[in-house]
C-alpha cells in the first residue's frame, strides 16, 4: 500500500498522471504474463493490475471473459497469480494490484489470502463485486496485513456513495468510465468530464478511471480530470491476437503512446 | 421474518454485485417496501392472479398416485395449470407490475427451461413492455418450443453462448446487460436466488402457492399435512410452497437433481453436495471447483440446471428446517411415468422430481398421513427429451 501512495505522490509532484495498465494472469500463460507485466513497467506503466480469473466474470465484457477463459483453460489460480506477483516484486518495485472476483478468494480463505499477498509483495486488491456494504470481512483481514482495497465509484452511484467510497478506499478511489462493464469503447460517455469533476470535488484521495478507455487521444481528455487511468480491455485484445516477442513489443510500444499524454509539461 | 436489513438469512444472502448495480438494488428494495405494502397493486395483484393467471389453482387428491404408492395421502398442488403452465408467472407478474410501478419501460430475464422466460415474455405483452430473455444455446436447443413462444409473445431471445450456455450463464448476460441499461430496465429475475431483495421478493410473489394450499387442505380435511414436497433449481417453487407454512409442524423437502448420479459429478444438487460461496450476487450453498470457480451443473431438467441455490434454501438446510434430497436423471423419467400413467398429467421434468422423490416418502408414512407434492409445472415442453429417452415413437407405426 506504501508503494501505492508513494507513487502518487511522487507523480503528483512531476505534475505527471499515473497510468494503470491492466492484463489477465496466465493469458495465455503465467510466463507471458510476467514478460509482459516487466515490459509494460519498463516502457511507462506507473501500476499494474493483474486480473485473477474466475469462471463468471459478471462485470466483465466479452474481451476480459475471453481472457479469463484462457488463463483458466492454462489452470491458472490464485495461488499462481500471487506467486507470479511474488516473483514480479523480486524484479521491480511497481505497485502491484490484483483484481479479482470475489469467491476465488473467499475460498482461499480472507485472511490467508490477505497474508500471502503482502508476503509476496502485492499492495492492494481491487474486487468488483464487492460492494461496500459486503467489504467488511475482506477489509479487516485486508488492513491487518497493509492491503490497500480500492473501492469502485460508478455513474449510478450519487453523491452520498461516492463521498463513501472515497472515506473508505485506500491508494486510489477507482472511477467507473461508462453505466456498463468492461470493454473497450469507441467513444466515452460525453457526461464524463463533468462526472470527474464532480467526484473530485467529492474525494481527497487519488482519483483513477477506467473501463473504455483504449487510445491515447481517450488518455489525453481525461488526463486533467485525474490522477490515474486505467486501460484495460484494449492491451487484452492484443494479448489475445498476438504472441512471442512481437507481442510484448506491441504491448510495450503501446504502453508508451499512452503514457506520452500523461507526462508532465 | 428474515431476512435483515442487509438480506441476510442467517449467514446466507447478501448484495455481492457491481457498484453500478448497487444504488438499483436500493431502489428495488425501497420501491418494493414502498409498493408491496399499497393497497391498490395488493388488489391490483390477486385481480391479475385471478382472471389472468386463473388462480386459485386446485389443489388435487391424486387418488390413483396415492393406492399406487400405497402410502399417505398424496394431493398435488396443480401450479401446472397456472397460465404458461408453471408457477413462474405468479413471481413475474408480481415483478412485471412491480416494474410498471417503478416506471421501466423494458424488462429483461435469464431462462433456462424457458419457462421463466415465457412467464416474463407474457407478461411484457400483457402490460406493454419491450422484453429481452437472455438464454443459453444448449438451452435454446433442449427448449425449442419456449423459444418459439417467446418470440410469439413479442419477446427478442438473446442466445447465450459463454460457459456452458445453460442458465448460470444466462444469469451472468442478464446481469451484464442490467448493469448496462439498469436505468430504464428492471431485471426480472426468476428464483429465489441473487442479490438481495430479490429472493425475498420472488419468495413473497411465489407465496402464494403456499397460503393456497394450506387453505384448500384445510377446507377439505380440516388438518395440516405431516409433509410438503418440491423440487429445488434455484428453489422459488419450494420456497413458494415452504413458505405459509414456515411456523407449523410439517416436514419441508426439496428435491435436487442428481443428474447422473452424484458421484458422477454430473449433477445439480447443489445443497446435497455442494459448498459455500458467492455466485450470482449471493452468498449461499453452490457448485464450484477447489479454486472458487464456479463448476457446469447438469440434470435432464433444464430448469434444474444451475450450480447455485437460493440462500433461505441454505439457511432452511443448515438450521434443519428443510430436508434436502437428490434423485437422478432416471428417477426423475420414471416419475414422469407415473404421474402421467396414474393420474393423467404430464409433469414438467422439473416436477418429475419432486413425484420420484414420492417413492422414497411413502413408505415413511401410514394411510391417514397427508403429503402435498407442488407440481411446479407441466410436461408439454419437455414432451420430446422425454420422448427421446423413453424412446417413445412419434412415427405412424
Ligand atoms: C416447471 C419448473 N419447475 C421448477 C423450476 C425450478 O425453479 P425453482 O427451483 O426456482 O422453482 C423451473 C425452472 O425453470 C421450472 O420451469
Amino acid at each position: 500500500m506504501k508503494r501505492i501512495d508513494a507513487t502518487f505522490k511522487r507523480l503528483k509532484k512531476r505534475g505527471e498522471k499515473a497510468l494503470i495498465p491492466f492484463i489477465t494472469a496466465g493469458d495465455p500463460d503465467l510466463a507471458t504474463t510476467k514478460a509482459l507485466a516487466l515490459e509494460m513497467a519498463e516502457k511507462g506503466a506507473d501500476l499494474l493490475e493483474l486480473g485473477i480469473p474466475f469462471s463468471d466474470p459478471l462485470a466483465d465484457g466479452p474481451t476480459i471473459q475471453a481472457a479469463s477463459c484462457r488463463a483458466l483453460k492454462v489452470g491458472t489460480h490464485l495461488q499462481e497469480v500471487l506467486k507470479l506477483a511474488g516473483e514480479l516484486r523480486q524484479e521491480t518495485e511497481i505497485p502491484l494490484i490484483l483484481m479479482g472476483y470475489y469467491n476465488p478468494i473467499l475460498q482461499y480463505g480472507l485472511e490467508h489470502t490477505a497474508q500471502e499477498a503482502r508476503r509476496l509483495g502485492v499492495d492492494g486488491f481491487i474486487i468488483p463485486d464487492l460492494p461496500l456494504e459486503e467489504a467488511g470481512p475482506w477489509r479487516k483481514a485486508a488492513v491487518a496485513a497493509g492491503l490497500a482495497t480500492i473501492f469502485l465509484a460508478a455513474p449510478t452511484s450519487g453523491a452520498a456513495r461516492i463521498t463513501k467510497a472515497g472515506r473508505l478506499t485506500r491508494g486510489f478511489l477507482y472511477y467507473v468510465s461508462v453505466t456498463g462493464i468492461t470493454g473497450a469503447r469507441q467513444a466515452l460517455p460525453a457526461d464524463l468530464v463533468a462526472a470527474l469533476k464532480e467526484v473530485r470535488s467529492l474525494v481527497k484521495c487519488p482519483l483513477a478511471v477506467g473501463f473504455g478507455i483504449s487510445t491515447p487521444d481517450q488518455v489525453k481528455g481525461l488526463a486533467p480530470y485525474v490522477d490515474g487511468v486505467v486501460v484495460g480491455s484494449a492491451i487484452v485484445q492484443r494479448v489475445a491476437i498476438l504472441q512471442g516477442p512481437e507481442l510484448i513489443k506491441e504491448v510495450g510500444e503501446f504502453i508508451a503512446s499512452l503514457k506520452e499524454p500523461l507526462r508532465g509539461k | 421474518m428474515l431476512p435483515d436489513k442487509h438480506g441476510r438469512y442467517g449467514p446466507y444472502g447478501g448484495r455481492f454485485v457491481p457498484e453500478t448495480l448497487m444504488p438499483a438494488l436500493l431502489e428495488l428494495e425501497e420501491a418494493y417496501r414502498r409498493i408491496s405494502r399499497d393497497k391498490e397493486f395488493k388488489d391490483e395483484v390477486a385481480w391479475y392472479l385471478k382472471d389472468y393467471v386463473g388462480r386459485p389453482t386446485p389443489l388435487y387428491f391424486a387418488r390413483h398416485l396415492t393406492e399406487a404408492l400405497g402410502g399417505p395421502q398424496i394431493y398435488i398442488k396443480r401450479e401446472d395449470l397456472a397460465h404458461t403452465g408453471a408457477h413462474k408467472i405468479n413471481n413475474t407478474l408480481g415483478q412485471g407490475l412491480l416494474a410498471r410501478r417503478m416506471g421501466k419501460k423494458r424488462i429483461i430475464a435469464e431462462t433456462g427451461a424457458g419457462q421463466h422466460g415465457v412467464a416474463t415474455a407474457t407478461v411484457a405483452a400483457l402490460l406493454g413492455q419491450e422484453c429481452d430473455i437472455f438464454m443459453g444455446t444448449e438451452d435454446i436447443r433442449r427448449q425449442r418450443l419456449n423459444v418459439i413462444r417467446m418470440r410469439l409473445l413479442g419477446a427478442r431471445v438473446i442466445p447465450v453462448e459463454s460457459g456452458s450456455c445453460t442458465l448460470k450463464d444466462a444469469m451472468n448476460e442478464a446481469i451484464r446487460d442490467w448493469v448496462t441499461n439498469v436505468r430504464h430496465t428492471h431485471y426480472v429475475l426468476g428464483s429465489v436466488g441473487g442479490p438481495h431483495p430479490y429472493p425475498m421478493i420472488v419468495r413473497d410473489f411465489q407465496s402464494v402457492i403456499g397460503q393456497e394450499a394450506k387453505a384448500q387442505l384445510h377446507r377439505v380435511t380440516g388438518r395440516l399435512p405431516q409433509c410438503l414436497v418440491a423440487c429445488v433449481g434455484g428453489g422459488s417453487n419450494a420456497m413458494g410452497l415452504f413458505h405459509a407454512f414456515y411456523q407449523d409442524p410439517v416436514r419441508f423437502v426439496g428435491v435436487e437433481a442428481a443428474g447422473h448420479g452424484l458421484k458422477s459429478g454430473h449433477h445439480s444438487a447443489t445443497l446435497v453436495a455442494g459448498s459455500t460461496g458467492v455466485l450470482h450476487g449471493a452468498f449461499s450453498y453452490l457448485l464450484q471447483d477447489p479454486w472458487g470457480n464456479i463448476q457446469e451443473a447438469h440434470s435432464l431438467a433444464p430448469g434444474l440446471d444451475y450450480p447455485g441455490v437460493g440462500p433461505e434454501h441454505s439457511f432452511f438446510k443448515d438450521s434443519g428446517r428443510a430436508e434436502y434430497v437428490a434423485v437422478t436423471d432416471k428417477e426423475a423419467l420414471e416419475g414422469f411415468q407415473l404421474l402421467s400413467e396414474t393420474e393423467g398429467i404430464l409433469p414438467a421434468l422439473e416436477s418429475s422430481h419432486a413425484v420420484a422423490y414420492l417413492k422414497k416418502l411413502a413408505p415413511q408414512y401410514g394411510p391417514d398421513d397427508l403429503i402435498i407434492v407442488n407440481l411446479s409445472g407441466r410436461g408439454d415442453k419437455d414432451v420430446d427429451a422425454v420422448a427421446q429417452a423413453l424412446e417413445v415413437s412419434g412415427e405412424a407405426h
